[in-house]
């Protein structure tokens, strides 16, 4: 084996020589910008259509309606104050996305790492079936399943008859139209998003790191505590993030499921903009989401501590 | 340490398992005196690990029992067992530094003084400085010592090792091989040493046990499994055997008289392991001398005469010689390289000759060629 070894190294050596004294100054300027050449056609797209837009919403975001003028038409006039005017009217609305979000993470969250943990460890021939039930309703439109827990939720049907039955929801109580009805579809609609990454995490946990804490006298709970679930972090923190991101600026859930007091910013945003054809307003509520999204993420992942794991 | 659960003996008692119909290990039994070194010998595939696995409880075994002391620990679970494991890829945590890898066990057993149980150990695989270190940022080597004492701080009556030498390039694992001896000697712990590196099994344990397709061939110290082999298996695993073809003719004082294609060779009666009148009879190549095809040898000597030096490689130490015999049949021969006459080449005619005493004999119904060793054993992940 070291003879063979030897024998590799060797050979690597004498095609390095012959290749670099003859290898001409231009085709190394190239292999220099090959990776930058690739990177060319991603650049584009996110100049295209992230930072082009982006640059667009914040400029928007301080223009005003010049006085007389036609409806939808804004000028700019870095009008600051649009900020504090729209911030103020809609802080309701903020605290309730962050607040549904949340809440919606967390049910996400405990609906999904027993799964996936049943899934990577438990589930033996049934595992490929399994995480195709997962995705399965990605094969229907986001739309179309919102619309069908309407539905499922809604006062005749037997959910809220069950409950009924079981007192634990009153004779004329309803969950449709209801903060909980809104936190359950934000919950459903991008639970996959929790628990494939979770999934990932735990399937890539070495069996070997758990038979090791129970030779060092760790039963089952305390190796789950100590090496699983930490070893699992890194799918735990993509999860919540690609739950927490997409439904604090999720506006469909409640408008389907919600009633008027369950708006949340995406509502506001869709209405300011659709409907008022207030741009300016709308403007300033995505790029605050986008803010407060960001900082959020940037002290959660710093928390978790898992900047080196992911 | 923690209190000394050492003084223990590890015990094995028809111990099976099979996956399947397959037996990974067939009735095997065994007894592991506390605060040896012992050292599970044999070629991939022949068990070793399942053994220990076995031990560790990861494995539960089909049948049979196992004890330390005077505990039956067949079917208690891992956490349960006085036993610690240094694995075959160390399985370090890589979430937690080398201090809280150490510390793990001792703290999942609420020790006290933890902060100074995990430095000594640190102290002892010389690992001071690294303890505030993730797994991944420690040389293979270092892993290794960390793995070492991980388990080691846990003072168990038993510390399994699979293979944890494997991954190792050959200095460092001759290095670590010392060290571990110096270690087990200054702990005295019961270590299993699982391994099939023959050459590190003599140098390191006090008792062998070659394994062989799930049963164990031979146990005994080093010497004895060297001079004394009990199996053709054992004579080719451990070290180089030259195994002839002989039949007893008659037997003179202590020795047995043997006739071999016409010549006359004696073997000591006490040396014969098994058979009966066909026999198998083995010399090592490095005691045969090696002497001109007419030369005078000592009396009582075994002599074959005849012989043609077919290949010969000159290893610096020795020089070994491959012999062919008048029956086709080739001997290797160790010449110590002791600076007088060169290297015979290929061709030169020769007689082997060597004192009857270092001659062993097994029946002759051995296949002859079994447990050979093609090539250099090449660790296996
Ligand atoms: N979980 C399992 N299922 C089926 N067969 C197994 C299993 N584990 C081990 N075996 C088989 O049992 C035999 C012994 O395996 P074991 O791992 O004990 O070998 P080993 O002596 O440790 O070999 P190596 O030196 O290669 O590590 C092998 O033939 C292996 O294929
Ligand atoms: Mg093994």
């Amino acid at each position: 084996m070291t003879v063979a070894q030897g024998i590799g190294v060797g050979e690597r050596q004498v095609a390095g020589d012959q290749g670099e004294p003859s290898a001409p100054e231009v085709s190394r300027r190239g292999r220099r910008l090959t990776p930058y050449l690739l990177l060319l056609p991603g650049l584009g797209w996110l100049l295209l259509f992230f930072i082009v837009p982006i640059a667009t919403l914040f400029s928007t975001s301080t223009q005003t309606r010049p006085p007389g003028s036609e409806i939808g038409v804004y000028v700019q006039t870095f009008r600051w104050a649009n900020y504090v005017d729209s911030l103020s009217e809609y802080t309701t609305q903020f605290g309730r996305s962050f607040l549904y979000a949340f809440l919606a993470t967390g049910l996400a969250l405990a609906i999904s790492y027993p799964l996936a943990y049943a899934i990577a460890f438990k589930s033996g021939r049934w595992r490929n079936l399994l995480l195709v039930l997962v995705i399965a309703p990605f094969f229907t439109s986001f739309l179309l399943r919102t619309i069908a827990w309407k539905q499922i939720l809604a006062d005749d049907a037997w959910v809220a008859d069950g409950l009924r039955r079981l007192h634990l929801l009153s004779q004329s109580g309803h969950i449709i139209n209801s903060p909980t009805a809104v936190v359950l579809g934000i919950t459903y609609n991008f639970l996959p998003f929790m628990i494939l990454p979770i999934y990932a995490s735990l399937e890539r946990v070495d069996p070997r790191f758990m038979e090791a804490a129970g030779d060092l006298y760790s039963n089952g709970i305390t190796t789950f505590r100590k090496v699983t679930f930490p070893l699992s972090m890194p799918g735990v923190v993509a999860g919540t993030l690609l739950t927490f991101i997409p439904a604090a600026g999720d506006y469909v859930n409640s408008a389907l499921l919600g009633n008027r007091n369950t708006t949340m910013v995406g509502n506001a945003i869709d209405s300011r903009f659709l409907r008022v054809v207030d741009y300016p307003t709308a403007a300033v509520l995505s790029v605050t989401l986008m803010a407060a999204i960001l900082l959020l993420v940037g002290l959660y992942i710093r928390r978790s501590g898992t900047e080196e794991l992911v | 340490m923690v209190e000394a659960t050492g003084g223990r003996d590890l015990r094995l008692e028809h111990v099976t398992k099979r996956f399947g119909t397959f037996a990974a290990v067939d009735d095997l039994s065994l007894t592991i005196p506390s605060g040896s070194f012992f050292a599970l010998l044999g070629p991939s595939g022949c068990g070793k690990t399942t053994t220990l696995r076995m031990v560790a409880g990861l494995e539960e075994p089909t049948a049979g029992t196992i004890h330390i002391g005077t505990d039956d620990v067949t079917y208690a679970k891992p956490y349960k067992r006085p036993v610690n494991t240094v694995f075959q890829s160390y399985a370090l945590f890589p979430h937690l530094d080398i201090f809280e890898n150490v510390a793990f066990g001792l703290r999942r057993r609420g020790a006290k003084q933890i902060k100074q149980e995990v430095e000594k150990a640190l102290e002892l695989v010389e690992l001071g400085g690294l303890a505030k270190r993730k797994p991944a940022q420690l040389s293979g080597g270092q892993q290794q010592r960390v793995a070492l004492a991980r388990a080691i701080v846990n003072r168990p009556a038993v510390l399994l090792l699979d293979e944890p030498l494997g991954a190792l390039d050959l200095k460092l694992r001759r290095q670590m091989q010392i060290e571990l001896k110096r270690i087990q000697t200054e702990v005295g712990l019961t270590f299993v040493h699982v391994t099939h590196d023959q050459e590190e099994a003599m140098t390191m344990a006090d008792t062998i046990a070659v394994m062989n397709s799930g049963h164990i061939e031979q146990l005994g110290n080093p010497t004895q499994l060297y001079e004394s082999p009990n199996t053709a298996y054992v004579a080719n695993f451990l070290g180089q055997s030259n195994l002839i073809r002989a039949t007893v003719v008659g037997t003179s004082g202590d020795d047995l008289l043997l006739d071999v294609h016409g010549s006359r060779l004696a073997a000591p009666v006490s040396r014969r392991a098994s058979g009966d009148k066909e026999l198998l009879i083995g010399v090592r190549p490095e005691k045969i001398h090696l002497g001109a095809p007419d030369e005078v040898v000592p009396d009582n000597h075994n002599v074959l005469r005849d012989g043609v030096v077919t290949d010969a490689s000159f290893t610096g130490v020795s020089t070994q010689y491959l012999v062919r015999l008048p029956w086709d049949q080739e001997v290797m021969v160790f010449v110590q390289n002791l600076g007088v006459g060169g290297v015979l080449v290929p061709g030169t005619k020769v007689s082997l000759s060597w004192n009857p005493a270092h001659t062993f004999a097994l029946d002759g119904s051995e296949d002859a060629l079994a447990g050979v060793q093609l090539e250099e054993p090449v660790s296996v992940g």
